[in-house]
């Protein structure tokens, strides 16, 4: 009794202290509730958890995460009450302000940090875990892939023997962690005309989890991810439980698929394009369907899904439109290059790279991404962020010439640079690392032109 | 003019975007009407004597590195020679490690190394992680900063004749202890540095360059000066991160 007194306490004086961070202008209070709970009680991530009826689902990836638990809420949040990080805020103490925030819910949605999972998923016991992908990213703040996927594997080892785990089967190192696991539902890609010709420069793990060899890809679809086999021992793709098939990318506007189910095979159209959103669909769905969604309920939710925050998401400035696409590691940035270079090539963008340590202080991935498409097809870049001149000079090695190139370090002023630069009911695309992104939304909040995330966020 | 460069297991060892450094060498090249004759050299390729100017390898996951290990201690000789040979090299990170004598990791295991560079590594406890900042001085004409990233668990030992790369200025180095950061034997290099290490650097890629040339001209030719604005200043941006937050040693 005195634990449930105490607890609640703890609960208000945190809940006081994000309304004080949003009314002082500190910031969204998407996080300083969950870290003053944590200083004064480091268990009542669990506790509140505990509370929710129906349990908590736990989702999480290098890519993807935010888009495809977003999807999923939209999906089951018709039918229940959720609990959801909507903002990203995806460390335990995102976690835990999102538990704070929400009273009476049924269902707790969570998007993870790869590095937090195991934190988190110790501590709320989640009913269902989804794992999507692992590709190579901020390695000075994660460590190698390797790594990460023995921390999920020992997370997964201590998880109740009733939950259920999603796995992406077209990553091998994810596919993996299904081994002599039950309740293990697997998605993936099934079209080989979806396929690429070759992995991309940096694809990660294509050597056999078993034996070393390289894997032969019968359909490479995204970086690594794909229908692998090892040639040498015969260590392949699973069975999937979940496919998508039939794939349709509409360029800038979105893409259509089969989902096949085992309750059969319904036609997805997704608003958002590219066949990365193809693969936080699949996930939602699949994550969807083990906490009880109907077929109907999932077709429907996809249907109606638009952007989350900053993933290619559409801001209207007067007559024109900054199209925002989040980029983080070269997985992720060679997937938005490939989806707007085939939307229809872009002859101007801004970039913006930070180095603050959410977006990684080792700036070198830039020069792990394919941008070189995008050299060739733009007639000027603005570049900006912290890091400005490393991005001019990524491109300028990629042959772009340096006149085409403006720096232009401030993010405000790089923005109304692109602006002017496009023209009457243009487009412009605009691709931010993580803290840029959040002080460009900041920006479009302060000029009235989105609401600031925690709002949009509720 | 002509330079030949052997990539040693591109597909292996790439971790750190150690494609910047080649299109770093290749832009420059070309931009001096040099002739940039890129080869990828895999398992069981043998490098034929006298066929590269300019040997490079990279760093790869502690996974990719095991695989790779054993095909290129083999090699042994054939490095030798190559270096003997006149042969310029650049190896990093993962790849500077592989070419010393071993790498002893956390559980106690050994990976064999190539013996190139008169050097040991031992796994440490922590990852030494953060910018960079050193003083080279490589030849009379040949000597400035350069700016990099560091992230190694190992800690690398020198030989007693072996000359370290540069002296550490911030940051940790081979070791975080020594003051020493890389390893170089005449025209081959080795460092923990990635960031890439040539965009921001490239005094240092010219050189190279310049000492790749040097193998069939007998002599490291001028090379027509460049602009390098972008390239100096994102040098400073880099030295400054390496004195606000690189890495103390302890």
């Amino acid at each position: 009794m005195r634990a449930a007194v105490l607890l609640s306490v703890e609960v208000t004086l945190a809940r006081l202290a994000g309304r004080i961070s949003r009314l002082t202008g500190a910031g969204g209070g998407t996080t300083l509730p969950g870290k003053l709970l944590a200083r004064i009680n480091p268990d009542a991530l669990g506790s509140l958890a505990e509370r929710l009826p129906l349990g908590s689902a736990v989702i999480s990836a290098t890519n993807g995460k935010t888009t495809t638990a977003a999807m999923a809420a939209e999906i089951l949040g018709r039918r229940l009450r959720l609990v959801h990080n909507r903002a990203g805020a995806n460390l335990v103490s995102g976690v835990a302000s999102a538990l704070l925030g929400r009273r009476n819910a049924d269902l707790g949605l969570f998007e993870v940090d790869e590095a937090a999972f195991p934190e988190i998923a110790r501590r709320i016991r989640p009913r269902a875990v989804c794992l999507a992908n692992l590709f190579r990213d901020q390695l000075d703040r994660y460590g190698e892939l390797e790594l990460i996927a023995e921390r999920w594997r020992a997370t997964l080892a201590a998880l109740d023997p009733a939950a259920y785990t999603v796995l992406n089967a077209d990553d091998p190192l994810v596919a993996n962690l299904g081994r002599g696991r039950q309740r293990v539902v697997r998605f993936g890609l099934d079209d080989p005309g979806a396929a690429r010709e070759r992995l991309p420069h940096a694809a990660d793990s294509k050597y056999c989890v078993d034996c070393g060899t390289p894997y032969a890809y019968e359909a490479a679809y995204m970086g690594h991810l794909g229908d692998f086999r090892c040639p040498a021992c015969g260590n392949a793709r699973p069975p999937l439980d979940i496919a998508a098939r039939s794939i349709s990318l509409l360029d800038l506007e979105g893409s259509r698929f089969e989902l096949t189910t085992p309750d059969g095979s319904r036609t997805v159209e997704l608003a958002l394009p590219g066949l990365y959103n193809v693969y936080n669909a699949l996930a939602a769905a699949t994550l969807a369907r083990v906490l009880g969604a109907t077929l109907d309920e999932i077709v429907a939710g996809l249907g109606r899904f638009r952007a989350a925050f900053g993933r290619f998401e559409r801001i209207q400035v007067g007559d024109r439109t900054v199209l925002m696409l989040l980029v983080k590691n070269p997985a992720g940035a060679n997937e938005a290059v490939r989806t707007l270079v085939d939307g229809g090539p872009p002859s101007l963008a801004i970039l913006a790279l930070n180095d603050e340590i959410a977006d990684g202080r080792d700036v070198s991935w830039i020069w792990d991404v394919d941008f070189e498409p995008l050299a060739e097809c733009l007639d000027e870049l603005v570049v900006t962020g912290s890091r400005a001149d490393e991005l001019a000079l990524r491109f300028k090695y990629a042959g772009l010439d340096e006149t085409r190139m403006e720096i232009v370090p401030d993010l405000g002023r790089a923005l109304d640079r692109g602006l002017e630069l496009t023209p009457p009911g243009g487009e412009l695309p605009l691709l931010p690392t993580y803290t840029a992104m959040l002080a460009l939304h900041r920006i479009a909040a302060d000029r009235g032109l989105v609401r600031p995330y925690w709002e949009s966020a509720a | 003019m002509k330079v030949v460069v052997g990539h040693l297991y591109p597909d292996y060892l790439n971790i750190y975007a150690d494609r910047g450094n080649m299109a770093v060498l290749a832009r420059r090249a070309a931009w001096r009407n040099i002739e940039f004759d890129y080869r990828v050299v895999g398992f069981g390729d043998s490098l034929r004597p006298g066929e590269h100017d300019l040997l490079y390898i990279g760093g790869g996951q502690d996974r990719e590195q095991a695989l790779v290990a054993p095909d290129l201690a083999g090699r042994r000789a054939e490095l030798e020679e190559a270096i003997e040979g006149g042969a310029a090299a650049l190896a990093v990170c993962g790849g500077y490690q592989l070419l010393g004598q071993f790498y002893r990791d956390r559980s106690g295991a050994e990976l064999p190394g190539a013996g190139i560079f008169d050097h040991y590594t031992v796994a440490g406890e922590r990852r030494m992680i953060g910018d960079v900042l050193l003083e080279c001085e490589l030849g009379p004409d040949a000597r400035g900063t350069i700016a990099g990233f560091e992230n190694h668990a190992g800690r690398t030992t020198l030989g007693s004749n072996a000359v370290p790369f540069g002296r550490v200025v911030a940051g940790f180095g081979n070791d975080g202890e020594s003051g020493f950061e890389g390893c170089r034997r005449g025209r081959a290099l080795g460092t923990y540095l990635h960031g890439p290490l040539l965009p921001r650097n490239p005094w240092l890629a010219d050189w190279l360059l310049s000492q790749s040339m040097a193998r069939r001209l007998g002599e490291p030719p001028p090379l027509a000066p460049l602009r390098d604005e972008i390239e100096s200043r994102a040098h400073e941006v880099a030295s400054g991160r390496a004195f606000s937050r690189g890495g103390r040693a302890n």
